[in-house]
Parts: C-alpha cells; structure tokens; sequence
C-alpha cells in the first residue's frame, strides 16, 4: 500500500497540470470564438500575420 | 443559412455609399500607445471571408494585430499611429464587399461575456474534480475494509474531501447564487434543492470522514454539479449565440449620421445627436432620429412604423420619424427630443407596460419545483422519524438515512430535463435561421390558442408589384421612364420589364409627383393621379401609377404589394390545429381586407394606431387567450414585447428584433409553422424527461427510505438517470 504515497501525488499533480492547461486557454480567450476556431484550420496560416 | 444575416437595412432602396468616417472617435488608445478599434462586420459566412478580410489588413503599414470572432462578427484591430488611420482600415473592409458597423466596446466588459467564462471555469474545475474524485471513488468501491485497512479509507476520504469540498464551494456558486435569489424573493426554483442537496452531500460527507465512517458522498456531489453545469453552459451558449446575433446589431444606435455644424458637414455617432441639431439624410437612407424637415422635399416609406404601403410625402415642417426610410430627395431635418407625445415615446412606454406582463410567466422547471421541494423535504423528514422513533435507529444513524434521501433524490435528471432539450431545439432552429432570443420562448410558444399577424413585412412582402397585363410597348415606355426613379412604385415597375429600354431625354424626376422626359420630341410622364393621370377614372384602392403621352390618354398601372407564397398554407395549416388567426394593420381597411382574404384569414382589424394595436391584443390576453404576435414594424414593437410569445422576421426592424422573442430569416412564413411544432415536440420531450425523473425517484427514493443506498448506488443510479434523460432528449435530433 504504500506505493500510494507516491500515485496519489502524482495523480494529483497531472490533474492540477490539466486544470491548469484548461484555466490558461480559458484566460486567454481561445474559448471566445468556438465557430471560428473551427473554421479557421481551413486556412494556410503562413500567408498572413495575426 | 449563414448567408443571410440580421440586416436593418433590408428595405433600402437606394444605393448607400461606404461610410467609412467617423470611425476615428471609436478607435481607443492603449497605455502602450496603441490603438484599438472593434466593429461589427456582416456578411461574414466562411473560412474564406476570415481570411479575406484579416489578410488584407495585416498588410496594411501600422496594423499589429487583427483578429475576427467568427462567433459574434466582431473584428478587433490593433494598430500604431493615428487614430484617422482607422477609417483606411475601414474603408479597406468596405471595398472587399461587406458592410461594418461601429460597435459598442462595452458589451466586451458586458455580463454575458463574463458569465460564459465563469460557467466555463466553473464547468472545468469539476471535471477535474469529478475525474480525481471517482480515481479514488473506484477504489473504494471496488475494495472492502478487510482489504483496505480503515487506515488507508480514512486517507482516501480525506484526499477525497481536498478535492471535492474546494470544488463545491467554488463550481457551485452558480447554483448557490440563484437559489439565494429566488429565497430572498419568496418563492423556489430548481436551485433551491440543488443547492441543498450540495451543501448536505458535502457536510455529511465530512462529518462521515471525521468519524471515520464507511460512506461518503463526495463523488456524488461533484458529479452533480458537472452535469448540472453543462446543462447550464449548454443553455447559456445557445441562448448567448442567438442573443448576439439578433440583438447586437441592436446596438445599431451606434450608426452615424450627417450633422451640419458650423458650415461644415460631420459624421457623429446617432447617439449624440442633440435637440435641434441639423442633420442631412440623403435619398435612400433612413432617417436616424425623429426631426423636422427644415429644407427640400422628398417622399418617405413609412411602412416599417405605420404599416402604411404608400410613401408618405414630407415637405418643410413635416415631422418624419427615425427607422422610416427616405426615398428621393436629400432632406433636411432638425432633431426633435422624444416628446412626451411622440410616437416613439408611446411605444417606448407601452412596450415597458408589455414587458412587466411577459415577467410573470414561470417556468416549466420552476413550476416542477415546486411541487418537488417540498415532496422530497417531507420524505427526508419522515425518513428521519420513520427511523428514530419506530425504527428504533441511533439519531445519528437516521439522519443519516435521512440526508441520504435528500442526496438520492438530487434533482440532476430534473435540472437537466428542460436545458438539454431546449439547447438541442434551439440549435436545430438556428441551423434553419430561427434565432431563440429568450430561454422560455418555446414554452410559451406550446400554449398558444391564437396568433395576430401584421399585414405589411409580415404577411407581405412590403415590396409592391405590377398587377395585370399589358403590352409589351407601353411596357417598355414605362419601364424606360420609372428606370430613373427609386420610389418603390418605379422599381417595381422596372422590374417588370426586362427587355431594352428606351433612351429618354431631360429625364427629370419632380419629388411627390414622377417622372418627366421627352422621346423623340413628345413629352412622356409617370407619376400620381393628380399629376398625370385621368382625373375622371373611378377611384381606385390600391396602389397605382400613370403613364401620360402627349397627345394620348393616360394609362393607368395597378400593383398589389403580394402575399407571400406560403402565407395561406401556413394560415390553413395553423388553423386546422385548431389556433385562431387573425390580422392586425395600420393601413386602410380596404387593402387589409384584400389581404387577409388571399391569406385566408377572416378577423380582420385594420387602420390601428400602435395604442390601439396593443389594446387589442389586450383584450384577447383579457378573453383567456395565449396569443402569438408576428410582426415587423416600429408600430408592431409593443404587441411583440407584450403578446405571450413573439415572431419578427429578420429583416424587421430593430426595435421588433429586439421585442419578439423569436427572430426567423428568409422570406416566408413557414418558419413560423415549423418553430410551432418543434416547440410542441420540445415540450413533450420535457415533459417525458420530468416523467422519467419522477420514475428514477420512485424506484431511488424507496431504496434510499429503507437504507439500502451506499455511495455506488448513489452515485451510478445518478448518472444513470441523466444519461437516460440527455439520451431522450436527442430524440429530438431525429424526429422529422
């Protein structure tokens, strides 16, 4: 059993790692525009700045 | 049917030239020294339009950023060095061939905006939180004490509890929020119970680890409130799409006009326009403010506030209206406040008045409410003395029993019932341009026993044309003369013909009056009666035009503004499901009598000022009917915001848009129909999922009563009955 003192930490910690991932696209708006998003792997992106 | 966007200008006539200025004051400096604009761009529908538009900028000297939302149309330019510069970039946009409109940057800050991430940021710590909670939930379901070691148990609860309580606390606040609201108010909603069965799951799940219990709820709780938030952010984003589509470019009081200030012309935004200001409307635009022709004369549509088909001519010291359209000749008007007696103020404050009705419906789900309080409060109490006094139950052991029943009953099945079969509905009309503005508007729209349509824009298509034959010479002369004109009566006439025209010269058109030229030496006019025509012929009803050749009698031109094709099938069809229909005009008798009988409709109220119009429809929601508004006029608004449930097509003006709780594109009338019967098979789906909710208590409450539920049951009978529930929801993806 106490292979748990080391899984549950590490359990833990790749989930916080996903909650975090999730709180920053969150923050930094790639939530705002869901329709785009999809529509804009459509385009070649090296043809202009954005 | 992402082609046809929300346009307030659908009955232009004229050409309008881009008016790229003014944009300027929009644009919004940053502490870094960087400009910042947001407009509204239309027309907007694919991959290529994105990429059209945001590659033609980013070449552009200055410009460091540009990004267009997809979502809401919104495109956001940063650049470095003036703020003039602005209007380049507009201009730029304009020429690629879509329209853009200023946009209000507050809506940014808006309570929508920072809702949606709350709910969102709410939905992900959940999901965390469920996914971490069940690793060790498993665990502890699959292993006995024996096994495990109370030890290792009481670690678990307590990593359990890390997770799950901070997660309650900070993903329930959307719930603990609006049951507080409602408390505070006097009556329940579906919160309330939601909220109690979170705080007692959390608090008995702690009270269990503390005393080094066998169950704990932690996994249920958190469960519920995943599922319950999608239900929410799914219902929130679907009613966010449609509100923003229909109703930001409401915020079109964010349009410009021409103001003359000291000898100089100006383009200012219409919100700051002030009394007595003087402003230039040129032929074809609409008029942006109420005011009073100071100079020129020209003649004005007023349909889309008075339902009146025929231009109204406006000379010096007439008072014109804004949202009505100017049709040919430049004017000058000066602005008039909303007088206490003016029409837009009457219909401002009836709309209030009709708003405060609409506020009392309650919903569905709040009516389930309650009468699901306090049934289940009354089975936990009893539970509790069931157990204690007859029993014979330890009071710690009853309680327990007790809040079980709370838990198991956890409305998750109840609160999702309505939310997923409305979001899936909504979608589905979206996807055939009905836009969904308000939460309630399909259930409203099930109850219906009687629809009123207006007969301009709505039952027509306010757009006149030629009736009857004639030949093909006479045709070509008037059509040759009415080329030059843009009064709607000359358009349709053009329109008619559309073989070789003639060449006419000194064309001049004379305001109010039509048309004059020569051919070949004779002078040829077409225009009114009184101008050109034969003063003796018998009256005529409706909508007409002259053709006068020197030398000849004057030959008259007959138009009917028409019906739309399926205005009758949709009437019959309403009807043979037993709703009464009915019309309700502004204009003369006579013509909406000849149009209610080609649509087959045989109430007619014509020749009704906006007040009377609501008064009406007062008396119908007084008689005990559920009535259904359908209409596109200023003068329509207060029977839209005040009618049960509301239609305004989408090329209606704003203030409709804004006042119906359903906006259909396209240029007929089936979409009403068809928002009819999805909103009947959207309420009996509803209802099934209540009735399925009430099955799952029926079955969960008895075992919870006799203390059979440990967590496991608890948490896969809870699951279990919202998956039955979403999954008879998607029902409705199928249904025809």
């Amino acid at each position: 059993m106490s292979v748990l003192i080391f899984l549950i930490p590490i359990a833990l910690f790749l989930g916080l790692i996903g909650l975090g991932a999730f709180i920053w696209s969150l923050k930094s708006g790639q939530y705002d525009d869901l329709d785009g998003a999809a529509r804009r792997i459509l385009l070649d992106d090296d043809e202009y700045k954005s | 049917m992402e082609e046809q966007t929300i346009s307030n200008c659908a009955r232009v006539y004229g050409e309008i030239k881009p008016s790229s200025t003014g944009y300027e004051s929009l644009a919004h400096l940053n502490d870094d020294g960087v400009y910042e604009l947001s407009v509204l761009v239309s027309g907007v529908h694919c991959a290529g339009c994105i990429q059209k538009i945001e590659s033609s900028l980013a070449h552009e000297l200055d410009i460091i950023g540009v990004r267009l939302n997809f979502s809401t149309r919104r495109l956001s330019l940063k650049w470095t060095g003036a703020s003039e510069q602005a209007n380049a970039y507009v201009a730029i946009i304009e020429t690629l061939g879509y329209s853009v409109q200023p946009y209000d940057q507050e809506v940014e800050k808006s309570e929508t905006f920072k809702e949606e991430r709350f709910l969102l940021l709410c939905l992900g710590v959940a999901g965390f939180a469920m996914g971490n909670v069940m690793l060790f939930s498993v665990g502890l379901w699959v292993t006995t004490i024996e096994t495990m070691g109370g030890g290792t148990r009481d670690l678990m609860h307590w990593i359990s509890a890390l997770i799950a309580i901070p997660t309650i606390i900070f993903s329930g606040r959307p719930f603990f929020r609006s049951a507080l609201k409602s408390l505070m108010a006097g009556h329940t909603n579906m919160d309330v119970p939601i909220s109690l069965a979170l705080i007692l799951a959390g608090g008995m799940s702690i009270f269990e680890t503390m005393n080094h219990g066998e169950h704990v709820y932690f996994d249920s709780a958190v469960m519920l409130i995943f599922f319950l938030l999608i239900g929410r952010y799914l219902d929130f984003r679907a009613r966010k799409n449609a509100r923003s589509t229909a109703t930001d470019l409401l915020s079109s009081l964010s349009g410009f006009a021409q103001v003359v200030q000291d000898n100089k012309t100006n383009r200012i935004l219409i919100r700051d326009l002030k009394e007595n200001m003087t402003v230039l409307v040129a032929a074809g635009e609409t008029f942006p403010i109420d005011g009073f022709v100071v100079k020129g004369h020209s003649q004005v549509d007023t349909s889309l506030v008075t339902g009146e088909t025929m231009p109204r001519d406006i000379t010096e010291g007439d008072k014109v209206f804004a949202g009505t359209l100017n049709l040919s000749a430049p004017v000058t008007i000066k602005v008039a406040t909303a007088a206490e007696d003016s029409l837009l103020a009457d219909i401002v404050r009836l709309m209030e008045k009709a708003g405060q009705g609409q506020a009392r419906y309650v919903r569905l789900a709040d009516r389930a409410a309650k009468l699901y309080t306090p049934v289940v409060h009354t089975c936990a109490v009893l539970a509790f003395i069931g157990w204690f006094f007859m029993g014979g139950l330890m009071w710690q052991d009853a309680l327990m029993i007790s809040i079980t029943v709370l838990i198991i009953t956890c409305p998750c099945a109840l609160g999702l019932a309505v939310p997923v079969v409305q979001t899936l509905a909504t979608e589905r009309l979206m996807k055939n341009g009905i836009l969904v503005k308000s939460g309630d508007a399909l259930e409203r729209l099930a109850e219906i026993d009687m629809v009123i349509f207006d007969k301009t824009g709505t039952l027509t298509m306010a757009r006149p044309t030629l009736e009857g034959t004639y030949s093909n010479e006479i045709l070509q002369f008037a059509a040759s003369l009415s080329v030059h004109s843009v009064h709607p009566l000359s358009r349709a006439l053009s329109d008619a013909y559309t073989s070789e025209l003639l060449d006419m010269t000194e064309v001049e058109e004379i305001s109010g009056k039509g048309v004059s030229a020569y051919y070949k030496g004779q002078q040829v006019r077409i225009g009114s009666r009184t101008w050109c025509g034969d003063k003796n012929a018998p009256p005529h009803n409706g909508l007409e035009l002259w053709l006068s050749v020197e030398g000849k009698d004057s030959i008259p031109f007959y138009f009917t503004d028409d019906i739309h094709v399926d205005a009758p099938e949709v009437i019959e069809k309403l009807e043979r499901d037993g709703i009464q229909t009915i019309m309700l005009s502004g204009d003369r008798q006579a013509v909406a009598d000849d149009i209610a009988q080609k649509c087959g409709i045989s109430t007619v109220y014509a020749e009704k000022t906006p007040t009377q119009k609501y008064d009406v429809l007062e008396g119908f929601k007084q008689d005990g009917h559920k009535v259904l508004m359908v209409g596109d006029g200023l003068n329509d608004a207060p029977v839209l915001a005040g009618a049960d449930v509301s239609f305004a097509p989408g090329a209606a003006i704003d203030m409709a848009q804004n006042a119906a709780d359903i906006v259909f594109m396209g240029g007929n009338l089936s979409p009403v129909y068809a928002t009819y019967k999805t909103a009947l098979l959207t309420q009996r789906l509803v209802k099934q999922n209540f009735a399925l909710a009430v099955l799952y208590n029926m079955i969960a409450v008895p075992l919870a009563l006799a203390g059979f539920v440990t967590p496991l049951i608890a948490a896969l009978s809870m699951s279990g009955s919202s998956l039955i529930v979403i999954a008879n929801s998607f029902r409705l993806r199928f249904a025809k």
